[in-house]
């Protein structure tokens, strides 16, 4: 049993830090900051994305021949935990880490040339097209149509919750090609031009109350839409197979790293807030038992991820233990949410629409209250999606009921 | 022991909540959030004339039809089930709750104000270094002649744009913390010198930044005694958080009414989800919260003219149960509702958004366990 890290981990670590110092400048960090719902806009994210690509380092869990940096688990781990512990953007996981992967298993030559080097690139942006009005947590019970007509499919249908789809090139597409045997054997997985003609996206924006065309979801419409069955991945009825692949694959997303980062955001509002006797919240013997109590539980949940991750060999997947991982980390993430709201107090109230206005240079007044006040609230809403999205909290106890219990 | 309403007043409440099924539907209510000045005058008018609820409450040497807080807990858990915008609380049950206390000319021009639509109170009270405590005021009052000269920062005045008049805790004598010094001062909104810069909030409704830069006040415009404000603020301000506390009721009743319904209607794995153990429970814990946060605030509302102590502890206890119930019922709602319940088109989230606002609004849970601390440490010498 041993928690220290290798001098050569150790100086990686390093490397990735300095690196970072470097490339985070000061406006994405402050947009970051101001982010009512954990995302930069378009431009920002392409922004830190090519950054990183131009390191090497857009894609860490791909393999090298296709452009991944080729490093030990742990070293997908510390990388990850810095960027985390230095409250970097995150990646934009459609293209790199769900649709790829699954391109590289299941796509044939021509499509991996096509499609991974522009989405490691960050020159596709990829949308999902997986939910449906009627199909959330039973998602195999998805009915949107893709009809075989000569060299294309038609497709009709709706796709709900899509993330990002207004600024998405490409969708990667769950559709149903057979109504024959079980549902999940009709499935296919297939990949969508945004511009194919017939295709409309609604807005749906959440109660972080965004900006016009900074929202994070959408409902995408489709009507007679013709996609050439050359962007079939696999084989018709294989979809299914294709998006099980994406649950296996998960190497593990820590949280830790990022609760942590949160949390200190948290003390540091504390210490500027004002507590009832005129001294600071910080210091409030209330509040500070509850910060104190989170920080330990944030120091758990890290632990317990550490010990999966370090349990793992390279290649392997982690199983059922990424429910247990995804539960604990996004309620974890949710618990400091409410802190913040509880530290800022009523200063978190006044409804600020355009967060960006003075880092981008467009604020005609000063706000109103302190400046770390605006995105709060808002966040603390946008996260009540951290235990809907993924698979609901409900349905990861199931899993981890079925697998891990035996129940 | 009656926890019963009397037929006049059950009548009271299907009035009101027939005039808001119809006036204040989800979608009209968010044309009035989304239009310019946020609110509707002409609601606040029918509150006023066709429903005569305004005056409802006030006492009857004032003009009104002598109720009480029971005519509060009725309005306002209305008024939380619809999301009214309008500021009935700090009009009515602050403003009005004042000046039934101290009586004479003012409180009866104001009051006559009230009753008729004409007044409408914004309550100026935090300040930029304050958090929840009632005394922490920076803002000066200074006497001149016939007049005060306020000046001072007011931070967050929920209403303020709506306003005719604000009142206004201003220091006018002692140090910050002291807790007396401290005068109620009812201002006229558009008094030369008051600066404000108008905002929504998260909630739906509108609050104002206000400074207040060397303003002339009339003498006239002091509420009760001067530098003794918070002894007179302190009985209606547990009158103030128990009615909160109702409109709390209202909108929790109104989010697992809303999350019931779904979950009966929404079907996935071919069954609905209400067929769900896990759900059902969870919806019954929801149940549990409403039920014991509302009838501890119903026992408030009966203790108010009990002793300062007994009314205190009260309307503390409620708060803090009202406080611990809106979250559980907030985010059980929005978690049954699935992506629906985060979602701006569907009302749940609305209503949660309210309930994360009212947590807080008047004092946090914590705030209020140690007030009730405070008051209760008399007890605990005795063991």
């Amino acid at each position: 049993m041993n928690i220290d890290y290798s001098a050569q981990e150790q100086r990686f670590r390093e490397e990735v830090r300095t690196w970072i110092a470097e490339a985070y400048d000061t406006e994405l960090r402050e947009m970051m900051v101001q982010s009512k719902n954990g995302f930069l806009d378009k431009e920002g994210q392409r922004r830190w994305q090519k950054k990183l690509h131009a390191r090497g380092w857009a894609a860490p869990d791909w393999p090298a021949e296709h452009g991944g940096p080729g490093w030990t688990p742990t070293q997908r781990y510390l990388f990850q935990a810095e960027i985390a512990a230095a409250g970097c953007p995150p990646i934009s996981p459609m293209g790199i880490k769900m649709v790829a992967p699954v391109i590289m298993r299941f796509g044939s030559d021509a499509q991996k040339a096509r499609f991974l080097p522009p989405t490691l690139a960050s020159d596709i942006f990829w949308c999902q097209g997986y939910s449906e009005p009627g199909s959330g947590s039973d998602l195999s019970s998805l009915q949107m149509k893709a009809e075989r007509d000569g060299e294309h499919y038609v497709l009709n249908g709706s796709k709900i919750w899509t993330t990002h789809a207004q600024w998405a090139d490409w969708m990667f597409c769950l559709v149903r090609t057979s109504r024959d045997g079980r549902k999940q054997a009709g499935i296919s997985f297939l990949l969508v031009d945004m511009t194919t003609p017939g295709i409309s996206i609604d807005s749906l924006p959440l109660l972080d109350g965004p900006m016009p065309g900074e929202q994070e979801v959408n409902q995408v419409f489709f009507e007679d839409v013709r996609v050439p069955v050359d962007n079939l991945i696999g084989e018709e009825g294989q979809g299914w197979a294709c998006a099980k692949y994406l649950l296996e694959f998960e190497r593990g997303n820590a949280y830790g790293p990022s609760l942590r980062y949160q949390l200190d955001k948290v003390r540091q509002i504390a210490a500027k807030q004002p507590a009832d006797d005129g001294g600071r919240l910080l210091d409030d013997a209330d509040f500070r038992r509850r910060l104190l109590e989170l920080e330990i539980q944030v120091e758990a949940v890290n632990a317990a991820e550490l010990r999966i991750f370090s349990g793992i060999s390279s290649g392997t997947s982690i199983g059922a233990a990424s429910s247990m991982i995804k539960l604990a980390g996004t309620e974890t993430k949710q618990l400091i949410s409410e802190l913040a709201v509880e530290a800022v107090g009523p200063q978190g109230w006044p409804f600020i629409r355009d967060t960006w206005a003075e880092v981008q240079g467009r604020a005609t007044e000063p706000r109103p209250g302190p400046d770390y006040a605006g995105a709060l609230l808002p966040r603390y809403f946008n996260y009540r999606k951290t235990s809907i999205y993924g698979g609901t909290s409900e349905i990861q106890r199931n899993i981890i009921a079925k697998q891990v219990l035996g129940l | 022991m009656d926890f019963q309403f009397s037929d006049e007043q059950q009548m009271l409440r299907d009035m009101l909540e027939r005039y808001l099924d119809e006036q204040y539907a989800f979608d009209k209510r968010m044309a009035a959030v989304t239009s310019a000045p946020g609110w509707r005058p002409e609601c606040w008018q029918a509150f006023a004339s066709e429903l005569g609820i305004l005056a409802a409450a006030l006492p009857e040497s004032l003009g009104g039809l002598g109720g009480s807080a029971t005519e509060h807990l009725i309005v306002m858990e209305a008024f939380g089930r619809a999301l009214v915008l309008e500021p009935y609380l700090s009009t009515v049950v602050l403003g009005g709750g004042l000046l039934a206390r101290i009586g004479g000319d003012i409180a009866a021009r104001i009051a006559s104000g009230i009753a008729s639509g004409d007044v409408r109170i914004a309550w100026a009270q935090s300040e930029t270094q304050s958090r929840y405590c009632l005394h922490d005021i920076q803002t000066r009052a200074r006497r001149d002649g016939d007049s005060y000269v306020l000046s001072g920062h007011k931070t967050v005045v929920l209403g303020a744009p709506w306003a005719t008049h604000l009142l206004v805790s201003v220091r006018t004598a002692g140090e910050r913390l002291d807790r007396e010094g401290i005068s109620l001062l009812l201002v006229d909104r558009n008094t030369v010198g008051i600066r404000t810069q108008d905002c929504p909030t998260v909630d739906g409704g509108r609050a104002a930044e206000v400074w207040f830069d060397d303003v002339r006040i009339p003498t006239a415009a002091l509420l009760g005694t001067q530098d003794h404000g918070l002894e007179l603020l302190e009985p209606v301000f547990d009158e103030v958080v128990v009615a909160l506390c109702a409109e709390a009721v209202g909108v929790m009743r109104k989010m697992l009414a809303d999350t019931v319904a779904y979950a009966k209607e929404r079907t996935q794995f071919g069954v609905p989800i209400a067929s769900f153990q896990a759900l059902q429970h969870r919806m019954v814990d929801m149940h549990l919260h409403i039920e014991q946060a509302s009838a501890l605030t119903w026992l408030a509302a009966m203790k108010l003219d009990a002793s300062p102590r007994e009314r205190s502890m009260a309307a503390s206890a409620a708060k803090v149960r009202i406080g611990k119930a809106l979250r559980a019922v907030g985010q059980g709602a929005v978690q049954i509702h699935g992506g629906m319940g985060i979602a701006e088109e569907l009302a749940v989230g609305h209503y949660f958004r309210r309930a994360t606002v009212i947590e807080q609004q008047f004092g946090s849970v914590d705030h209020h366990v140690r007030r009730y601390d405070a008051l209760a440490g008399e007890v605990c010498h005795e063991y």
